[in-house]
């Protein structure tokens, strides 16, 4: 009994280290500019197949792979911004969330017609697919490798966005993009790099998430509403949000799926929805 | 327009319902496809209500459908199958869940609204899924029939359900017209356009909002309810997001807050549907997202919208 309880929450630290990557950019650049951006998945699925084509097409090893998945991932969403989002900034929710849903599906398509329908995969190296034990419990090393990997990224980007200046300008176009504009700063420069680096991130999330749920094409909207729910109880603009919201879902639908299978997905929507209406900004929400 | 209330019906709108019995005679081989087609277009109206009126965006309207598709079934399966009664309860129980849920709704804006929009629509297709003693799980509701209406039998050839679907539709056409038309109507679009300032005026917008959505909920609901009776089957699609998201797409090709918007985006979207599923279905969606970049792009009213412009601009 413990030791399932130890399985758990590791397995669902694990889950939730790899939703952080996926939503943590659509957090912060959701709170910068509002822009409703539901295609924010089909970056992570970029990164994803970029990983696949380049193991198994190309015969490169599976970490090597892992800072093209960011940088597919982060063009991507550059060019779509420059191209497509930036028009809209001032445009409504409703054609906002319109126009991102049309390049979810487009890139659903766009995948089935080069990959076909096909769960794809891209195997990580032998050590870290081994798994260790210690005191009579199973660490599977894939996940120990997440959650060290989570970590450290999330490190970084704390000192990213609380130490250097760069981060100083993002955190203030967060908090007041009106103001910000009147003290100088180039919000529209500062948010264009946020969205590459966000969809940078995505990508990592989406190479890295194959081997726990691996890849098809119904990822981009398979994993968005997981990823809404982390941004919308996190609350906008907050990376310490996006983080304890994201392993808060991650345990809990772990827990979820281990003790209440029966349930189904039932139990994660019912607490979003609980948590929206008790807090329609989020736990850690500000505005 | 020569002004908001002018309720007089047009020569283009009688010309227009003539048409919808052209298929009858014209197209006897498509009359399951034209009864889907006014059945969407039902659904679609009813997000009309809310989304195009009152400005209430919604990524969960299949639960009302839905909730009308099931209710339906089951009273075919277990009790009885005649439809007008069914039908009737149908929408009366997706009024129910639609008024339970609007106290909720009207309250929240832009992302709040519609994550919840879309997380109770996901809740209630989680919940049939689960409860397959009742909902058949996700192998949809099966083993029933509605054999006739008004002792017109639902054959193979499906002239009984156009008829019954485009009744339903008209009626619920005239009701929409009417509410749009009323002073109610006017408030409503009032409330779209700034929320807080029409309560200054004494119209108070929440229980506004929240009539509106019980309203749309009931239409939603039967047109759910007329997609089971003449089909004869409930799959679990009826709730599903891709249901609410298509029937978005579908509205706002046509064009949000205009009363044939919905109607239009039906026709356009299920006769493409129909045309190139044919050729290879799935990459159906490729091009439904292609078109909603264009719209929200370069047609933001819809359709209707731009064609409304065009005829402006001739004059």
């Amino acid at each position: 009994m413990l030791s399932s309880a130890v399985g758990v929450l590791f397995d669902g630290f694990a889950y939730g280290m790899l939703l952080f990557l996926l939503s943590v950019g659509l957090s912060v650049t959701l709170g910068m500019m509002n822009f409703v951006n539901l295609a924010h998945c089909s970056f992570a699925m970029v990164g994803g197949y970029a990983t696949v084509t380049l193991v198994n097409r190309f015969g490169w090893p599976f970490l090597a792979t892992l800072p093209m998945a960011f940088l597919a991932g982060a063009f991507v969403s550059l060019v779509l911004e420059r191209v497509l989002f930036k028009r809209l900034y001032r445009a409504t929710d409703l054609d906002q969330c319109l126009l991102t849903i049309g390049i979810v599906f487009i890139s659903i398509a766009a995948f089935a017609w080069f990959y076909t329908t096909d769960q794809q995969s891209a195997r990580p190296p032998e050590w870290l697919r081994t798994s260790i034990s210690a005191g009579g419990i199973n660490l599977a090393g894939y996940r120990l490798f997440l959650i060290v990997f989570g970590l450290v990224t999330t490190g970084l980007l704390f000192f990213f966005i609380e130490k250097t200046n760069f981060g100083a300008k993002v955190r203030a176009a967060v908090d007041n993009q009106r103001m910000a504009r009147g003290l100088g700063i180039d919000v529209d420069r500062a948010f264009m790099l946020t969205f590459a680096l966000g969809g940078g991130l995505a990508g990592l999330g989406g190479a890295l998430a194959i081997e726990v749920v691996g890849l098809d094409p119904t990822f981009a909207l398979a994993f968005l509403v997981y990823v809404l729910i982390v941004v919308a109880v996190g609350g906008l603009g907050s990376i310490g949000g996006s983080f304890a919201a994201a392993v808060v879902l991650g345990i809990s639908d772990m827990a979820g799926k281990y003790y209440f299978p029966w349930l189904g997905a039932f139990l994660i929507y019912l607490v979003m929805v609980g948590l929206l209406m008790w807090r329609p900004l989020g736990l850690f929400g500000k505005r | 327009m020569a002004s908001v209330n002018d309720t007089r019906w047009r020569p283009l709108e009688i010309a227009f319902w003539l048409c919808t019995l052209l298929p009858f005679v014209l197209a006897p081989n498509y009359l399951s496809l034209a009864s889907q087609i006014a059945i969407t277009a039902l659904f679609a109206l009813s997000l009309d209500l809310i989304l195009g009126y009152a400005g209430i965006v919604s990524l969960g309207h299949a639960a009302f459908f839905g909730m009308g598709a099931y209710t339906a079934g089951l009273i075919a399966k277990h009790y009885w199958t005649e439809p007008i009664s069914a039908l009737l309860i149908a929408g009366i129980f997706a009024g129910i869940l639609g008024y339970a849920l609007s106290h909720v709704i009207v309250r929240f804006r832009h992302l709040a609204l519609i994550m919840l929009t879309m997380g109770f629509g996901l809740l209630l297709h989680e919940a049939a899924n689960s409860a397959s003693v009742l909902t058949g799980g996700a192998d949809g509701l099966q083993g029933f029939r509605v054999p006739e209406i008004l002792g017109f039998k639902f054959d193979m050839f499906g002239r009984a359900a156009y008829a019954y679907a485009l009744a339903v539709l008209f009626v619920c056409f005239l009701v929409t017209r009417r509410i749009i038309h009323s002073p109610f109507g006017l408030a409503l679009r009032g409330i779209r356009e700034n929320a807080t300032r029409m309560p200054a005026i004494g119209a108070p917008s929440l229980s506004h909002l929240r009539k509106a959505y019980t309203i749309a909920a009931v239409i939603a609901g039967l047109a759910g309810a007329a997609l089971t009776q003449t089909t004869s089957t409930v799959s679990l699609e009826v709730l599903s997001f891709g249901r609410s998201a298509d029937v978005l797409v579908i509205l706002i090709l046509g064009g949000a807050g205009r009363l044939y918007g919905g109607i239009v985006g039906a026709i356009v979207y299920m006769v493409a549907r129909d045309q190139f599923s044919g050729v290879n279905p799935q990459y159906w969606y490729f091009w439904i997202g292609l078109l909603l970049v264009a719209v929200v792009m370069f047609l933001p009213n819809g359709i209707l919208g731009g064609l409304s412009a065009l005829h402006k601009k001739r004059q």
